[in-house]
């Protein structure tokens, strides 16, 4: 198992490599931080900027260097620095806002405040999607099957920034008709509270619920459409018809013989929900206020800040890769026919 | 003679009528009520978009004999925005503009794919391992970012066809890897070989034996990227990293309708929303029927 884990991590290693390759590439060809940067300078002081002062924000910047080193020199940091570019050595580069923003604090603040919202509404909307799932599947063709499948074609069909508006409002007029502020609709905590983490997670709940609920809404349809078909496709398959025939009680059928396998598609499909909720977050975090990973790279994306639009797609790339694993292991957890040597 | 011989033929066969492949894939269509019902709504959709700028007396401009926003009327019945633009022309215009994009990315991002996946199935080997690998590592890169990054940064903003360039350069993963798990048992089919033996090229092969014999997947997964395409589109538009305004988009009217969703403005946020969610339904379950219509696998009772 422990074997397994390592091989596999390795691997994701070279296809690591290429999404920041590749990303770099883009993200590099089509933004030109320099020209924003001058841009900025000339609207702000109204002359025509020196040639020094290009030369000097190219040089911060590196886009005095080609490319391919530029890539090199984010990617290692190995060479003529001025010491704040490399990630192997724990720099994420120079961000345009100025020497005294650190991309990688940012970054490490934020990470967290992401990372609840997206764990909390993957791990939600799976549960959902399973839940009514085998619901649609075991009423199958019933009016309840059909309310379901006809609410999750919806949901699917709904863009989750619009879904993200709606329940936004819906929340504020709640707190209106209630008198009450349970349901927090703008920022990811209460300002500048301060406690240990246990207090800012206490803090942050009222926060959480609304973003959450439109992150697993957006999310739970897809997966609950697989649940249902493969937990129809195992309800039909002759060991469940023999389990039955020797009369085992319809509960332990369902659970342990049904249930079980038809788990195997969604756990391989779940985790990359994931990749959807990272993106998901952008259009979240921006309609709630947050500031959390999404909100800086919507603006990293605005201001043309190539080294921290390639942060936030190392990260979210990561993730996904975490995702992947995940699936793999839970493949092997719940088919007894795989084994890890 | 020859003619006499077919009709002796003819005269001998049994007289049941011809059944094309085709005519069996829509007399199954037709059997799918949802999917007939949600072709029909599409395209009055497609209708509304490209006819309707023809038809109705205003444009999605700003028209100062326009008055501000007026609720539904006779005269405006999706109302006016703040600006005294008339939102029944504004979201002809925005239909379109999202419908031009969806259409182009279906088109572009299906053809890419069905090549992809097509050429690794049918080579293997290396071809097939690095063609893979690009689709690995191209899942990696989170869509929504890399396609923002890409279209926030086109100078002056981005138009519609940057939109759906850009779109369909990143969206055709899905349909190349269903494509190639296609191609991975057709290839081992005696028709194949037949051909080969006969002598055809590759791409022969590919083009005009393997690509047919797939078109059931092919033809799903277009229809589905209509909608992720629409979805995505919005998305981007309501960042302010998609089309630009005076340009309009189904995401666009939504941002600009902000928070208008209980007040007495309420038409500006409900309308694009649920035309996103219109196309979006009715393409997926238009989908739904073609599956169950193109599946081999399905047999047709006959009668």
């Amino acid at each position: 198992m422990v074997v397994f884990i390592i091989r596999r991590t390795l691997l994701m290693i070279p296809v690591l490599l290429g999404a920041t390759l590749l990303s770099f590439i883009l993200v590099d060809l089509s933004n030109d931080p320099v020209a924003e940067q001058v841009f900025q300078i000339q609207q702000s002081t109204g002359e025509a900027v020196p040639q020094s002062t290009v030369d000097a924000i190219e040089s911060q910047l590196y886009y005095d260097r080609s490319l391919p080193e530029r890539y090199w020199l984010w990617l290692t940091g190995i060479g003529e620095t001025n010491g704040d570019i490399g990630l192997l050595q724990g720099e994420w580069g120079p961000s345009i806002e100025g020497t005294a923003v650190d991309i990688g604090y940012e970054i490490s603040t934020r990470f967290w405040i992401t990372l609840r919202l997206v764990l909390f509404a993957t791990v939600a909307s799976i549960g959902i999607a399973i839940l009514s799932g085998v619901v649609s599947a075991v009423k199958q063709y019933s009016r309840v099957d059909y309310s379901l499948t006809f609410v999750g074609f919806l949901f699917l069909a709904m863009p989750s920034f619009w879904l993200g508006s709606l329940l936004k409002e819906a929340a504020v007029q709640a707190n209106k008709g209630l008198g009450s502020t349970v349901l927090q609709t703008y920022g990811s905590g209460t300002t500048g509270f301060q406690g240990t983490g246990w207090e800012v997670f206490v803090d942050s709940l009222p926060y959480l619920v609304v973003p959450t609920l439109v992150l697993t809404l957006a999310g739970y349809a897809a997966i609950s459409r697989y649940q249902r078909a493969s937990m129809l496709e195992v309800m039909n398959s002759d060991y469940v018809r023999l389990a039955r025939a020797k009369g085992v009680r319809n509960g332990t059928v369902m659970r342990r013989h049904a249930l079980r396998t038809a788990l195997i598609p969604v756990a391989t499909f779940a985790p990359l929900s994931l990749a959807g909720a990272m993106g998901g977050a952008i259009v979240t975090e921006r309609i709630f206020g947050w500031r959390g990973l999404g909100a800086y790279s919507y603006d990293a994306i605005l201001h043309g800040d190539s080294f921290a639009v390639m942060a936030y797609l190392l990260i979210s790339g990561i993730v996904v890769l975490i995702g992947v694993l995940i699936s793999d292991l839970l493949y092997g957890v719940l088919d007894p026919r795989i084994r890890y040597e | 003679m020859s003619n006499l011989h077919t009709a002796m033929l003819e005269a001998e066969a049994i007289t049941t009528k011809e059944r094309g492949q085709w005519s069996m894939v829509m007399t199954r269509f037709f059997r799918h009520r949802a999917a007939v019902i949600s072709l029909v709504i599409f395209v009055l959709i497609v209708l509304f978009a490209y006819i309707g700028p023809f038809l109705w007396k205003w444009d999605y401009k700003i028209h100062s004999e326009i008055p501000s926003w007026v609720g539904p009327s006779l005269d405006h019945p999706f109302g006016t925005d703040k600006a005294g633009r008339d939102m029944l022309g504004a979201m002809m215009q925005a239909t379109k503009q999202s419908m031009n994009v969806a259409l182009v990315v279906a088109v572009g991002s299906t053809v890419i794919g069905a090549l992809v996946g097509a050429c690794a199935g049918f080579y293997r080997g290396w071809v097939d391992s690095v063609l893979m690998r690009i689709v690995d590592v191209l899942f990696v890169i989170p869509f929504l970012v890399i396609t923002a990054a890409i279209a926030g940064a086109i100078d002056g903003g981005a138009q519609w066809y940057h939109m759906a360039f850009i779109l369909a350069v990143f969206g055709w993963l899905s349909t190349a890897r269903a494509v190639r798990a296609e191609v991975l048992s057709l290839r081992e089919k005696e028709f194949i070989e037949a051909a080969k033996a006969a002598g055809g090229s590759d791409w022969h092969i590919i083009t005009k034996h393997l690509i047919p014999n797939t078109m059931s997947v092919i033809i799903v997964s277009a229809t589905l990227q209509i909608a992720f395409a629409i979805l995505s589109e919005t998305t981007l538009s309501f960042l302010g990293l998609g089309i630009q305004s005076p340009d309009t988009s189904l995401g666009l009217l939504i941002e600009a309708a902000g928070a208008s969703a209980f007040n007495e403005h309420w038409y500006l946020f409900y309308i694009p929303g649920l035309m996103i969610i219109l196309i979006a339904l009715t393409i997926n379950f238009i989908g739904d029927g073609l599956r169950d219509a193109l599946d081999p696998r399905q047999t047709m009772v006959r009668r």
